[in-house]
Order: structure tokens, then C-alpha cells, then sequence
């Protein structure tokens, strides 16, 4: 076990590789937003504030963490709930006012279901029998549905796709397995492609009624142009055209990708996507190694959880899937999904560093 | 698992971790071959795709934006500007950005009057408009905004997409009506006007010269346009110029209108219609264009609304109506010193030659009675005495012994019966009538009656008051014709100074007999000067000589033997009362015809109206 810096519970692999991403995410962030530096130190902070939460959570013991977890759920449920009674936000109802600080549910829940499901599995024979893939399918269902009505599509994936990535990695049979994925692929690309013309139209407004009205799929043409002008190697940063002229919406946040893509071309993306196979890699490393059931489905689902959103995103960018609100992880702009991830980490880094000694 | 009830008891920690595994294995593999796949997405976006994204981008990224050049300013022959071009602030939409089709529109126009004044007539004509621009460019709403407009709109400018508030030049007349009937006005472009220009050239050029001038000198005072290509960002604002084309700006025209004679003209007719045109005779130049009444061309500009329109076409005397260049009038006498030239030249009378004067003429074996206007008649007269106190008889006789056409042929050389090729459209022909166009026209012979009161300018004769100033120019310096110009000289852009243009020469008349010439001439001098002149009160304290003629044009043919005093007809039955003139008689710097509608005796009112305006011109062309 390392002892660097005097803090024992840390992963040098998935510290240096979150660096790498979150260093790379400033840099594309400073010439997504038109150089602004104050924009550049607010995600600083944000940050800042992720990784000493990562750093505190990581310190927290796994069976600490699993006594927490309905706590956690419940609160989460109930502030679902809440929102749904006194929310705020545009046009949905996402965030809970709590005086000083807006706090988005949702983001809580990100973390609450896989763990809530994990929890539960734990103590139960693997692979799960009917019953205990019920009462995880209703553990899941449930916030996802509150998330889903606010409306947050975006969201309401990742928590369902973590649910079901812990059932997953619990061994769930295989056809059991391809049910639910025939259930999900309601909302995938596969029914997106036989579409017509007229009722993709009506999906990309349901998927997301912010939608910029001046013209249907602006932010989509846009966005691709910026991608496919991006070339092999790129405009080069701060060069993007696309990006500082304005012509990519949410170019700082949902589509900052697009910037990346247009500034550091094919190279770049293919650079970026290879960190994030090493950190999902990494932390299904992380999960095999874990001292217990439930730690090891937890890190594991954690794990998966971000190839959800790097593929939503990445395909949302470059035109594949319909726009949902999928942020890049650790790199678009915005401090809750970037805290939420980070805390994730910690939770694998606790994880990591209470790991069984012996193989 | 599922359905082994009897082992399910048992947690196998050991089986678990390795399910676990392979699970994990199985799951990465997954994430990779889909984040290929997503890889793949990128590669054909950026590798295979790239030449037609890259092209979009740039397109995105660089626009074409007109320049429009200034358009030329308009001075007059004192060098005061008489069309200058002020800054203004315009209303533009361009329908492409708007979202929604019609519908969207009409409410972003809802929106925007709110902060802008928009009545039915700016919507309407917006929309006629907006039918002959594409899609993407920008078509003007309204004109001339005020700072408060443009102020209110520039503080909620976020709000309204596609709409924008932009600065022009807006065109503007310091002299108002004065000068409408020779400057015309700019307009919007309408449809008319954009099925005839350089759209190349009128980008981005929205008013345009609708008459006057400023049409028929379009090509020259709008300039060239030029353009700019410009890097802008989303909202269409630039951040940095690629390449540019300057625009360069329209010929400056100086006008041979002087403003200080045409105000003189215009405040002698007082409130009366009617109209003055003076000539330079020595080069054809057209010093006052007056036609009564007029209106205000600015209201024209920035599109007048349809209230204002209607109250202009409800004024009486039709204000849009030109009549120094269209009105056309009965000559009457005026006519005479024409008819007595013709008389000299062709040997059909001398100077010499006298006629007796009773009062009343017969053709012979006609009872039907021709009258002089005064009673019991003039007595013996010759062509000087005959011009000095108007005597009909004399030229009664005259007409006769002439013939209607030698008398076609020979008025025809002065221009009457045709147009005088001035540099404005819609001037009229006025008519010179003859045999042939009789027979055309009517399908009748043409009969000794109509020869006889063709003599005094009467009957079919028609002129307009361009042509007959025209006329006596041509006669006062010696038969040279020219086809006069209101342009004076033009200053192209980047030249140092303006370069003279010159009135061509439509007809030079043949001179036979130069004697006959300074007959007419000195008989138009007794007009105002001899003791028996009809036009005597012209001649009071003036610093120079002045030639003229009187001259009534019949409105209503009132019966042939009835006496009726013009105070006791109708003012719109009573006569036009005109007079023609040229100053001084030695050497004549201006020819002058004054028509005055409804005014009765020549002398009267039309005379007065011409010493006027010849004071204003030669007190400072007499001024050392």
C-alpha cells in the first residue's frame, strides 16, 4: 500500500489519470468560453472542491459508506419528491432551493442508486433470484421515473443505467438481461435509426423542449460542422472557428466536446476517449480487487457508469444520438455533475485502498 | 440462481468474485468495442466528411456584406446644396432568422411596435417587399427612426432575432416643395425598381431615385457599391475584416437651378397654380423650373403612409403633377411673334407691311366674325405695332396668307409640337397641329377657320411652359436651339473639381434675313416699352430692358359675342393668363414663359411673376 502524501487511501492510476482529463477539460474550457478566465477559475474551485470531497470520501471506509447508503436513499427520494412539490429551473423542476446553495437531487441519486442496489445485493445469494431483481428493478425504477418527469432524460439514464449495471455485474442472467435491454432500448439509437423524419423531430422536442427554436436541429448541424472541420489533427486551440465565432450552442457545457473536437481533431478525441477506457478499465480493476460483494458491485457499476456518459455525450455531439442533457464528464462546464463524479471516485479510491490483501 | 431454490441459501463468495469477473471482463469489452464504434463516428466525421464540413465552416465563418456608396449631393448654380444625405437609423429584418414563417413574422412585428411605431402602411409595404428579396437579406421595415426608437430598441435588441437597427444615410431636401418638380425624391425600392436595376449593384441599396433628377440621373449619383468580406460571429457581428472593397460614392451634380430666382418665381405666384421656366439662352441652361403647386419630398424618403398620400391627391390643383414639363396650354398670343417671324422670313409680309384693324375679321365668303380684343379695333398697325398691342387681325390675315402648313412647318423648327429633349422624364409634346395630324386625329379636312385662330395661338395649339421658354431662347439668340439641362456640371468621386456639361444643340434654325429677326425682337421690346405696350407695367423701374409677350389661353369657350369681365366667371372657367420674356433686349441673359392657371388677361398677373423672377436673375448677373 502507498503512503504518498500521508494519505494512504489513494489510487496513483486514477489520480493521474483524472488529472490528465481534468487538466485537458480547462484548457478546452478557456477557449470554449472566449478565453474568459474568471469561467476558467470558477470550474477551477468547483473542482477544487470535488477532489477534497474525493480525497475526504476515500478516507471513509467501504462498510462506513454501505450504513450510509438508505440514509442516503431515502433523503434522495424524499428530496425527489420535494421537487417535485417546490423545484425551480427552467421550464423543469431540477433543483431544490435550500437557501444558500441550489442543490440538484438528481446529481445525489447518481450516486444513491448504485449504491442503494449494491447494498441490497450484498447480503443476497449471487446470482440474484427473482425476487431480489425485483426488489432492485423497484430500488432503480423509482427515482428514475421522479427524475424523468421533471424533465431530465439526461439524467434519469445514467441513474437507471447505473441500477442496472450493478444488477449486471451481480451476475443477472443473460436473458433477464436482454429483456430489460430490449425495455431500454426504447430511448436508444437503434429505434432513433428507423425513425421518420417528422417523428424524430417530435422525439429531439420531447428529449429536450430547451431546444434552441431557431430551427430545428441547429445545435446538432452546428455541432458536427465543428467536429468535421476539426479535421485529423485540428484547428488548434483557441483557433476554433466555429467555437469563437459563437456558432456552437452549450459550447461550454453539453457541447464542449464539439470544441475539443474542432480544436484538437480525430487526435485529440481519440486521446480523450482513450483516458477515459483506461479509468473505466481501471476501476473494473479496482472492483475485482474489492475485499466484498457489495463494494466490488458498487466500484464496478461506478466504473460503467461513466462509458454512459461519454457515449451519450460523444454521440449527442457528433449527431448520432438525440440531444439529451449529458454532460462530458470532469470536462464540460458546471459544478454538480463534476462534484458528483469526483465523489464517485472516492468512493473507488475508498474502495481501492481497504481492498483484500490476499488473492 | 433463479429456480435452485435448495442452494440459494448459501452465499459462495468464491463463485461469486470469479461471476463477478468475467462479468467485468465481458462489460469492459463492451465499453471498448462501443467507444470504437463511437471513434468510428469521429473518423467519418473528420477524416472521410471533413472537405464538406470544413467548407461549412468557412462559409459559417466568412460573410459578404455590401458597401454602399454615398449618394452624389446636389448643389445649384450658387453652389448651395439643394440633396444632401443625412444620418439615420433604419428598421431591417431579415426573414431567415425569424423563426416561424409568416406567422413569426407578424409577431415579431407585434413585438417590435411596441417600441417602434408601425402602422398598417409600414407592414404592408414591408411585406410587398420582402416578396423580392431572398431570404437572407435584409429587408428595411422603416426609415428615419427616431432617437427614442433606436434608443428603446437598442436596449431590448436581444429579444428580437433577425431584427436590427441599422445607420444609413437618409436622403433629405433643405428646400422642401420648392424644388420637388425639378429634384423629384428617393424612395424605397419597390418591386418596379427591382426588375429594372443592377442587382449587383443594389445590394445593399434601399431607396432609389423615383422622378426628377434624382431618377434620371440614378446611374450617376448612386456610385458604385462595393464590398467586404467579413469574418462574423453568430449573431452576425463582426469580429474582423478579411478583404475589402471600398464603395465608391455617386457623382456630385451641380444644377443650373438658381435657388435665389426660383424662390422669387415661386413666392410671385403667391397661392395661385401655375408655373415659370427661365432659359439661359446663351447655353440652354434652365435657371428656374417652378410648377405650382408642389409638395414636400421628404415626406417620400423614408415611404410616405397612405393618410398623407391621400391628402396630397385630395389638394386641388394636383400638387404631383409637373407642370413646367407636362401641363400643356393654350399659347395664345404668345404664340404671335412666332407666327410674325415666320410671315418676315417666308416673304409673306415686310416690316413695312400694313393692315387696317377694325375690330372684327372675315375670311372671305364666311359670315362667321374673328374679334380683336378691343373694341372697334387698332387701326392701321404694322408687324412691330402688331406684336405691341396684340392685334389679331393682323395676324389673322397673317395666318391666312401663310397657310397652316408653312406655319407647321416653320413653328416646328422652334421646337413646338415635340419634346425638347430637357434631362427629365415625362415631359409632354404640347401639339402643333397640321393637316395630317388633323386627318389622323379627327378624320376631318382641315378648314380656313382653323388656320385663322391658330394665328393668335388659339385652337388646337398646345404647349407646355418648358417649350415655350424654350422657344423664345431659341429666338433670342438667333435661331440656336438647344435641348436644355437642369445638369449644370458634375464632381465625380475623387475629382478635384465639377466639370461643366453643356446643353446640346437639338436645331439651329436657318436666319434668311436677320432684319426680320430684330423686327419681332423689337416689337416684343415695344410689348413692354412702346407707349401702347400691353405689358407696360413690366418695364417700371427696372435697371435693364425687357422684351415680352401676353398671352391668354382659353379655358371655357365663352360665346363668341358675349362680354363677360373675369370677375364675373368662375375662377376655374377664368382664362390661364401667360407672358414670355427675355432680359435684357440688347444682349438677353434669360428667357422667361410664366403660365399662371385661372389668371385671366396675360398682362395682369403673369407679367408681374416674370419681372419678378427676372429681377432675382439679373440683379446679380448685372452686378459687376
Amino acid at each position: 500500500m502507498p503512503v504518498w502524501m500521508g494519505v494512504p487511501r489513494l489510487d496513483p492510476v486514477l489520480l493521474v489519470l483524472l488529472v490528465l482529463v481534468i487538466f485537458f477539460g480547462l484548457l478546452v474550457l478557456y477557449s470554449a468560453s472566449g478565453k474568459d478566465l474568471e469561467m476558467v477559475y470558477r470550474q477551477s474551485v468547483r473542482l477544487g472542491v470535488g477532489i477534497v470531497a474525493m480525497l475526504a470520501i476515500s478516507q471513509v471506509p467501504p462498510h462506513t459508506l454501505r450504513i450510509w447508503t438508505p440514509w442516503l436513499y431515502v433523503i434522495g427520494i424524499i428530496m425527489l419528491l420535494a421537487t417535485w412539490a417546490l423545484g425551480v429551473g427552467r421550464g423543469t423542476q431540477r433543483w431544490l432551493d435550500l437557501g444558500l446553495i441550489r442543490f440538484q437531487p438528481s446529481e445525489l441519486m447518481k450516486l444513491a442508486v448504485p449504491m442503494m442496489v449494491a447494498w441490497y445485493l450484498h447480503a443476497r445469494v449471487l446470482p440474484p433470484a427473482l425476487k431480489a431483481v425485483m426488489v432492485a428493478l423497484l430500488i432503480l425504477l423509482v427515482p428514475t421515473l421522479l427524475i424523468a418527469r421533471q424533465p431530465d432524460l439526461g439524467t434519469a439514464l445514467l441513474v437507471a443505467a447505473s441500477g442496472v449495471f450493478t444488477l449486471y455485474l451481480a451476475g443477472l442472467r443473460w436473458r433477464v438481461l436482454l429483456g430489460l435491454g430490449a425495455v431500454m432500448a426504447a430511448a436508444m439509437p437503434v429505434l432513433w435509426l428507423i425513425m421518420k423524419e417528422y417523428q424524430r423531430d417530435r422525439v429531439r422536442t420531447f428529449l429536450n423542449p430547451e431546444a434552441d427554436p431557431l430551427g430545428h436541429g441547429w445545435n446538432i448541424i452546428q455541432s458536427k460542422i465543428a467536429v468535421g472541420s476539426g479535421g485529423l489533427s485540428g484547428k488548434g486551440w483557441l483557433q476554433g472557428t466555429q467555437s469563437n465565432l459563437e456558432f456552437i450552442p452549450e459550447r461550454h457545457t453539453d457541447f464542449i466536446l464539439a470544441v475539443l473536437s474542432e480544436e484538437f481533431g480525430l487526435i485529440g478525441v481519440m486521446g480523450l476517449m482513450l483516458v477515459y477506457i483506461l479509468l473505466i478499465a481501471r476501476g473494473l480493476h479496482i472492483a475485482s480487487n474489492a475485499r466484498d460483494t457489495g463494494s466490488r458491485l458498487l466500484a464496478g457499476s461506478l466504473s460503467l457508469t461513466l462509458f454512459v456518459y461519454v457515449l451519450v455525450n460523444g454521440g449527442m455531439v457528433s449527431g448520432v444520438l438525440p440531444v439529451v442533457g449529458v454532460a462530458l464528464p470532469l470536462i464540460s462546464y458546471g459544478g454538480t455533475s463534476a462534484v458528483t463524479l469526483l465523489i464517485g471516485f472516492g468512493v473507488l479510491m475508498s474502495i481501492h485502498g481497504h481492498r483484500k490483501f490476499i488473492r | 440462481m433463479i429456480g435452485r431454490s435448495d442452494t440459494r441459501s448459501i452465499k459462495d463468495s468464491r463463485e461469486e468474485r470469479r461471476l463477478f469477473e468475467h462479468r467485468a471482463r465481458t462489460g469492459l469489452a463492451f465499453v471498448i468495442v462501443f467507444l470504437l464504434a463511437l471513434v468510428g463516428r469521429y473518423v467519418w466525421l473528420q477524416v472521410i466528411a471533413y472537405e464538406n464540413f470544413s467548407t461549412r465552416s468557412e462559409s459559417n465563418r466568412v460573410n459578404v456584406r455590401p458597401l454602399v456608396p454615398n449618394r452624389g449631393l446636389i448643389y445649384d448654380r450658387r453652389g448651395r446644396v439643394i440633396a444632401e444625405n443625412r444620418p439615420a437609423y433604419r428598421l431591417e429584418i431579415v426573414p431567415e432568422k425569424v423563426p416561424g414563417k409568416t406567422d413569426g413574422l407578424d409577431a415579431l412585428l407585434d413585438e417590435l411596435s411596441t417600441l417602434v411605431e408601425l402602422n398598417e402602411d409600414v407592414r404592408r409595404s414591408f411585406h410587398k417587399t420582402r416578396r423580392h428579396y431572398q431570404m437572407f437579406d435584409s429587408v428595411p421595415v422603416k426609415f428615419n427612426l427616431s432617437e427614442q426608437e433606436v434608443a428603446r430598441f437598442a436596449v431590448n435588441r436581444h429579444r428580437f432575432a433577425g431584427a436590427d437597427v441599422v445607420s444609413y444615410l437618409s436622403r433629405s431636401y433643405p428646400y422642401g416643395e420648392l424644388l420637388t418638380h425639378v429634384l423629384g425624391y428617393v424612395g424605397r425600392v419597390d418591386e418596379h425598381d427591382i426588375a429594372r436595376l443592377d442587382k449587383g449593384n443594389y445590394r445593399g441599396t434601399r431607396t432609389i431615385g423615383k422622378i426628377g433628377v434624382e431618377r434620371y440621373r440614378e446611374k450617376i449619383l448612386h456610385g458604385t457599391s462595393g464590398f467586404e468580406r467579413v469574418e462574423s460571429n453568430v449573431r452576425g457581428r463582426v469580429v474582423r475584416v478579411l478583404e475589402r472593397r471600398g464603395a465608391i460614392a455617386g457623382t456630385d451634380l451641380v444644377l443650373s437651378i438658381d435657388v435665389a430666382v426660383q424662390q422669387a418665381a415661386w413666392d410671385a405666384l403667391g397661392e395661385r397654380p401655375g408655373s415659370v421656366v427661365a432659359i439661359d439662352p446663351a447655353d440652354g441652361s434652365i435657371i428656374a423650373l417652378v410648377s405650382k403647386p408642389a409638395y414636400n419630398p421628404n415626406d417620400f424618403v423614408s415611404g410616405i403612409s397612405q393618410r398623407a398620400y391621400k391628402a396630397i391627391l385630395d389638394t386641388p390643383y394636383r400638387p404631383l403633377f409637373n407642370r413646367a414639363l407636362m401641363g400643356t396650354y393654350g399659347p395664345g398670343s404668345t404664340l404671335k411673334p412666332f407666327i410674325g417671324l415666320a410671315g418676315l422670313e417666308l416673304e409673306v409680309v415686310s416690316p413695312q407691311t400694313r393692315m387696317f384693324s377694325s375690330g372684327t375679321f372675315y375670311i372671305e365668303g364666311f359670315s362667321r366674325p374673328y374679334h380683336d380684343w378691343k373694341d372697334g379695333g387698332h387701326g392701321w398697325v404694322t408687324m412691330k405695332t402688331a406684336l405691341e398691342q396684340s392685334v389679331n387681325t393682323y395676324f389673322y390675315q397673317l395666318a391666312l396668307d401663310l397657310g397652316i402648313d408653312r406655319m407647321h412647318a416653320y413653328l416646328s423648327q422652334f421646337g413646338f409640337g415635340s419634346i425638347t429633349g430637357v434631362d427629365m422624364t415625362g415631359e409632354g409634346e404640347g401639339l402643333l397641329p397640321s393637316r395630317e395630324w388633323k386627318q389622323n386625329s379627327h378624320g376631318e379636312p382641315w378648314y380656313p377657320g382653323e388656320t385663322v385662330i391658330a394665328g393668335i395661338g388659339q385652337g388646337f395649339n398646345l404647349v407646355t411652359p418648358l417649350q415655350l421658354a424654350n422657344a423664345v431662347a431659341t429666338l433670342v439668340n438667333g435661331g440656336k436651339r438647344h435641348a436644355p439641362r437642369l445638369l449644370y456640371a458634375a464632381k465625380k468621386a475623387g475629382d478635384e473639381r465639377a466639370e461643366r456639361t453643356n446643353a446640346p444643340i437639338a436645331f439651329e434654325v436657318p436666319v434668311k434675313d436677320t432684319r426680320a429677326w430684330q423686327t419681332v425682337l423689337s416689337g416684343m421690346d415695344r410689348v413692354v416699352n412702346g407707349p401702347l405696350g400691353t405689358a407696360k407695367e413690366v418695364a417700371v423701374n427696372t435697371r435693364y430692358r425687357v422684351g415680352g409677350k401676353t398671352g391668354t389661353a382659353q379655358v371655357y369657350m365663352l360665346d363668341q359675342d358675349a362680354t363677360v369681365t373675369d370677375e364675373e366667371v368662375a375662377q376655374h372657367l377664368r382664362d390661364h393668363a401667360l407672358f414670355v420674356a427675355f432680359a435684357p433686349v440688347n444682349v438677353p441673359r434669360i428667357a422667361i414663359a410664366v403660365v399662371v392657371e385661372h389668371g385671366g388677361a396675360g398682362s395682369k398677373v403673369a407679367a408681374p411673376v416674370a419681372r419678378a423672377t427676372l429681377d432675382a436673375w439679373l440683379d446679380q448677373e448685372l452686378t459687376p
